[in-house]
């Protein structure tokens, strides 16, 4: 944006307002950011450690997921998934939510917000790279997790084909890609997250607020999508497509769902974060 | 402020925007909810009736029928005519939805309850060519009498006849003795009753091993009593009245029942029963097939499995007649199957039908379809195929085979009495739970089974047909009875035996030892199945099963499976996924995303490009002017009237109110933090509005500091300019930060910080840079006098150079004491504005402190003084009226009245005490 540059003061350009790297540096020197990334970085070890004092002696079996913590020993790519699977219903919603949620809610709530604005940060970019470096942070979170169990469970379990109950196993190779892919995924599935945290965050001056209205109304949705009686209407709930993943572990893997997921969550962040630039960009600052 | 309009600041205002936002979601909603709970209109009209009809060998046995004639809705002339058949044990109503369905695709559908069931009369035959045939061709006459119905002739409806299982046999057979039918769809259907509950895969011709799971299922759907509710109900699940039940055959036919009797005592029929089992089978009438006929087969079926279908239709094809084959992931065990195979079925069905009875489409081709389970769905855990076809059907020996070789010695296994504990492969009758049965319920016990297992095969196959494996046997009683299974085991070792299928071998004339034991060719059952590669082929021969009769007595077999297993293999190409559509909704989705964000760029330069912030060059060198601002609240609330004033160069204008006077408003209007109502501010001769680049020339403190608490002083200075992007150099830190004042301080934390230095601090923030225009909000609060008077100075300094420094404040002193010009504010308007030694000026009134008030009060009337206001209990607030001081305190001295203190007082502080005297409260929040 190349306009009207010669009306701000030397050096001002609207364009290098905000640098993203600023934003990452502003997020990062915070106790929440650390403190989440280096939980996802814990998750994985202290699941680890309750397997090894655990024994495994449970008997109980019968659904897939249930399969999964069965298999969750025999490798690093199933101890990754396993971290994976129990992470992906509130864990990484509630880091996602708290990224995206609590990046202008808790700029507001200092004051800080007005002081960027009058810089003047352009409304929109400010937004714009706000939102950017939350959904850095939140993959960032995302991978770390992977990463780290990944990692651990390598070396604890060795490196093994990825196995589950309801297909054959994968060779090591492709379970790799097959992990990443489920990674994918669930990026993509926490969209709707990031969506919905990102405009209650713009909509409200109190970053619990926003968090915590993101988790809720996840959590509202899927509670709905378990009432099976709602038919059809249950493939608009924002959680429906949430466990699709569970489609990639299957030869050949099943996609439909992911892509009607995909859709979903797609479509959703992106109704969120229009009405949330939509009305950032009109609304007087009250904070 | 009073709670109520507390409240309403809190809820949302009642703007415009929002009631017609709240008004379309409220629309959107009820829309949605009408669309879900609408009643759909039908596209058909359904009558029942009961139809009586001529039954019997003699044709002289009324049977009274309950049926239902679905007709079109919007028919023009006759229409062709469906009769849809239904399972075993069911009714008429369990056709309906594919009734309604066939109706919707403009059919006359005449659905109805076999004889025997529900609530016609009559006793079950087993489809008996004397009996429930000939109530069809009953119905068919029933049917050419009808206006509605298309004909071919007299007494010859336009028809097609429709059904699974034993309403398939029926279609079957129906096609094979009445020519009047045009087409058929059977599906799961039989071929011949003695292979069905008889079965025999070996190359023999010993009588089969008794299906003994099945058949107490199927005579049990018939022979059950209805229970006393279903009678009072009076459903169409029950019988009519009048119809006694026999407690050992229920609605069965005496001779049907003696057969069921005989069949599951000894395993072992007379040949009246053969007879009649094959009497209620298609085999017998087949060859006689003239109508085009879809054979559709469960591939999930241990009931009627593959091979069942497959002789209908070598059969069938034999003559000519023109026959298509489709298999799909279902059946008696497995239930309707996927999604996607009941979307292929329903329309090669509605193809077949609209070709062949309405005469509507191209002539479908002889393709063989057919689906192959690629896995689990993660969401409803159902399973999910993938669909095949190939150009011609391949029957049960595959396009091409794989050989497979097995290992494994000669093993004596046991066959415990009775066959009791058995081995379980599938569990008859359940139906639908097909993730279970491919998840494998299979069970061996050991000591009755024997194991001859593969090498892991290189590559994949791509199994579909019946696989062939030699077995030979030997046993001490001359006999063996034998159930052969086919199980793929994965590289972890668990075993999966596909739909649960076994093939049952009952051999005869058996050796008593396995050298002397022929080699027998058995035909494991069909199955679709991919063996991937690394995956081992698993040959099981075990003595026992839970869905067979076993021989009674116990003996020991010795087995001995051929290395060689022949494995058939169709390689078909995959059918189009309907469900791939979503792919390219999700690419176009994305493209519009992405399309959709560039055209608002776009949009978005070019109206900041037309629109790029109004200049007005004759300001361009005034830091700042505000003409005409007003700003009033959705809710009617107006927080400034109107407020006028220049800032120009070199000025340190103080704009001084009491609380809620206004201020902040109009400097958050200045920030463009806040869109004004009317008028506007112009910065350097640039209108602001919000993000205006000019704001860059201004520095701020507007509603105290804002500071990330988690930040050291320094590090949020350092953090406020990488926001602005401006080069590190002009920021002049060192000069801000000894303005700040903070020494060591700055690097702690500012959460610890006390209000006064976090004020200090934003006070420096704002100067960064050296901003030509410096807007404070109340920047000495929280300063103590010392900081304070530092501060004047600071600001006094600043003006130079041509910058300019506007402050508010509601404190007097500080105004005056640091401004070079003064703008009052109340209310939202101006009161007062100019140099500020133009209003502080000396006042015409003069403060004094007496020694007798009234004394006082006198002397100063007789001066004539235009006013004197008492002010405490010895002073006089007296306005001159142009008399000078001296004479007034001479005057009074004169009286005798002594004089303590004159003051002189000024005209800002006349103005902003008469604004404050009257009504300290201010005029609400601003």
């Amino acid at each position: 944006m190349s306009v009207s540059t010669d009306s701000g003061a030397v050096g001002y350009r609207p364009s290098r307002t905000m640098p993203i790297w600023a934003e990452v540096r502003r997020q990062a020197s915070r106790r929440r950011t650390q403190l989440a990334l280096g939980f996802m970085a814990l998750l994985p070890l202290i699941v680890l450690a309750a397997f090894e004092f655990g024994g495994g002696e449970d008997e109980e079996s019968g659904g897939a997921f249930d399969s999964l913590v069965d298999l969750a020993t025999s490798g690093g790519l199933n101890f990754a998934l396993f971290c994976l699977a129990v992470s992906a219903g509130f864990l990484l919603v509630v880091v996602v939510a708290l990224f995206c949620g609590d990046t202008v809610a808790s700029e507001a709530s200092w004051g800080s917000l007005r002081y960027l604005l009058a810089v003047p940060v352009p409304r929109a970019r400010l937004l714009a790279v706000k939102l950017i470096v939350a959904l850095g942070y939140s993959a960032v979170a995302l991978l770390v997790l992977t990463g780290v169990a990944l990692i651990a469970g390598t070396l604890r379990y060795g490196w093994h084909p990825l196995g589950s109950t309801v297909a054959a196993e994968i060779a090591p190779g492709p379970g790799l890609l097959r992990l990443f892919a489920i990674v994918g995924y669930l990026a993509v599935s926490m969209l709707v997250v990031a969506g919905l945290a990102f405009l209650l965050g713009v909509l409200t001056d109190a970053p619990l607020g926003a968090v915590g209205g993101a988790v809720m109304l996840w959590i509202l949705s899927s509670i709905l999508d378990q009432i099976t009686a709602l038919g059809d209407i249950r493939y608009l709930l924002p959680t429906h497509f949430s466990d699709a993943w569970m489609g990639l572990l299957s030869t050949p893997a099943q996609s439909d769902d992911l892509v009607k997921g995909a859709i979903s969550a797609v479509a959703y962040a992106t109704l969120c974060w229009g009405l949330a630039f939509w009305r950032f960009t009109r609304k007087d600052i009250t904070s | 402020m009073s709670w109520t309009s507390r409240l309403r600041r809190a809820l949302p205002r009642p703007s415009r925007g929002r009631l017609l936002a709240g008004s379309a979601v409220l629309v959107l909603v009820a829309g949605l909810t009408g669309w879900a709970v609408w009643p759909e209109r039908a596209a058909w009209t359904a009558q029942d009736a009961m139809i009586t009809v001529l039954s019997g060998p003699d044709r002289n046995e009324n049977v009274s029928l309950d049926t239902r004639l679905y007709l079109p809705r919007d028919r023009s002339g006759r229409v062709p005519a469906v009769l849809l058949a239904h399972g075993f044990g069911g009714t008429k109503e369990s056709v309906s939805d594919d009734a309604e369905s066939l109706a919707g695709r403009g059919y006359a559908v005449l659905t109805y309850t076999a004889q025997g069931f529900g609530r016609s009369g009559g006793q079950i035959h087993l489809n008996s060519p004397d009996h429930e045939i000939r109530d069809a061709q009953g119905l068919l006459d029933w049917l050419a009498a009808r206006p509605e119905i298309q004909t071919d002739g007299a007494g010859d409806p336009r028809v097609g006849v429709v059904g699974g299982s034993y309403g398939g046999a029926l279609a079957l057979m129906l096609a094979g003795q009445d020519q009047r039918v045009d087409a058929i769809v059977p599906s799961i259907t039989w071929n011949d009753l003695t292979n069905v509950f008889l079965p025999q895969s070996a190359d023999t011709s010993a009588t089969g091993v008794f299906k003994k799971g099945w058949a107490g299922v199927f005579f049990g759907n018939g022979g059950a009593v209805p229970s006393e509710g279903a009678l009072a109900a009076g459903g169409a699940g029950a019988p009519p009245a009048g119809v006694t039940i026999d407690p050992a055959c229920g609605r069965f036919a005496a001779d049907v029942c003696a057969a069921y009797l005989d069949v599951a005592t000894t395993g072992n029929p007379e040949q009246k029963t053969l007879d009649l089992l094959r009497r209620s089978s298609p085999a017998s009438v087949v060859e006689r097939i003239k109508s085009p006929t879809l054979l559709i087969q469960g591939a999930v079926d241990t009931l009627f499995p593959l091979s069942e279908g497959d002789a209908n239709a070598r059969s069938i094809a034999a003559t000519g007649t023109p026959v298509r084959v489709a298999w799909f992931t279902g059946g008696h065990d497995g239930g309707a199957g996927p999604q996607t195979d009941q979307d292929r079925v329903r329309a090669l069905t509605a193809q077949w039908l609209d070709h062949y009875v309405k005469g509507a489409g191209d002539a479908p081709s002889g393709s063989f379809t057919y689906s192959r389970v690629a896995g689990f769905s993660a969401l409803d855990r159902g399973l999910v195929t993938n669909g095949y076809s190939t150009g011609t059907y391949p029957g049960l020996s595959g396009t091409g085979s794989t050989r497979v070789e097995l290992a494994g010695p000669a093993q004596p296994i046991a066959n415990p009495p009775n066959g009791n504990p058995g081995a379980i492969s599938s569990l008859p009758g359940t139906g639908g739970q097909l993730s279970t049965l491919l998840a494998g319920v299979a069970a061996d016990i050991p000591g009755q089974y024997a194991r001859f297992e593969s090498r892991p095969v290189g590559s994949a196959i791509d199994l579909a047909g019946s696989p062939t494996v030699r077995l030979r046997a030997a046993s001490p009683t001359g006999e063996a009875t034998l159930f052969v299974k086919l199980y793929d085991v994965d590289q972890a070792g668990a075993p999966t035996l596909t739909a649960g299928l076994v093939a049952p071998v009952r051999l005869t004339g058996l050796p008593a030892s396995i050298d002397d034991a022929p080699e027998r060719t058995v035909r494991l059952p069909a199955i679709v199945r991919r063996i991937e590669a690394g995956h081992t082929v698993r040959v099981v021969v075990a003595t026992t099963d839970q869905a067979f009769l076993s021989p009674e007595q116990p003996a020991t077999y010795t087995v001995q499976v051929a290395p060689a297993l022949e494995l058939p293999t169709v390689v078909g190409t995959p059918i189009a996924n309907p469900q791939t559509v979503w792919r390219y909704v999700l690419a176009g989705l994305l493209a519009a995303i992405v399309v959709g964000l560039v055209v608002l760029l776009l949009v978005r330069r070019r109206r900041m490009r037309r629109h790029e912030t109004p200049t007005r060059p004759e300001y361009a060198g005034t830091p700042l002017v505000v003409s005409g601002l007003r700003k009033a609240y959705a809710d009617g609330f107006v927080a400034v009237e109107e407020i006028s004033f220049t800032v120009e160069r070199g000025q340190v204008v103080g704009l001084l109110g009491p609380n809620g006077a206004g201020k902040t408003t109009t400097l958050r209007v200045l920030m463009g933090l806040t869109m004004p109502t009317a008028g506007e501010a112009l910065v350097f001769g640039h209108r602001l509005v919000p993000g205006a680049p000019v704001l860059s020339r201004v520095g701020a403190l507007v509603e105290g500091p804002g500071f990330l608490p988690h930040l050291t002083g320094l590090e949020n200075l350092h953090a406020y300019w990488k926001a602005t992007g401006r080069p590190w150099a002009d920021a002049r830190f060192d000069e801000a930060l000894e303005i700040a004042g903070l020494g060591d301080s700055v690097h702690r934390r500012t959460k610890k910080y006390s209000h006064g230095m976090r004020q200090r601090l934003a006070i420096a923030q704002a100067m960064l840079g050296l901003p030509e225009l410096l807007v404070l909000d109340e920047p000495t609060d929280g300063l103590d006098p010392p900081q304070i008077a530092e501060m004047r100075r600071v600001l006094k300094r600043y003006a130079t150079d041509g910058r300019a420094v506007l402050v508010s404040s509601h404190l007097l002193a500080e105004v005056e004491q640091t401004c070079t010009h003064a703008v009052v504010v109340n209310k939202g308007r101006i009161v007062a504005s100019g140099p500020v030694e133009d209003i502080v000026g000396d006042s015409p009134s003069v403060q004094l402190e007496v020694s007798d008030v009234p004394a006082a009060e006198r002397v100063l009337d007789e001066l004539g003084v235009r006013s004197v206001l008492p002010d405490g209990a010895s002073g006089l607030i007296v306005d001159m009226n142009g008399t000078p001081r001296s004479e007034v305190v001479a005057s009074l001295v004169r009286a005798g009245v002594g004089v303590d203190r004159v003051v002189p007082r000024r005209r800002l502080e006349d103005a902003f005490l008469a604004l404050v005297g009257d009504n300290s409260r201010g005029s609400g929040d601003r």
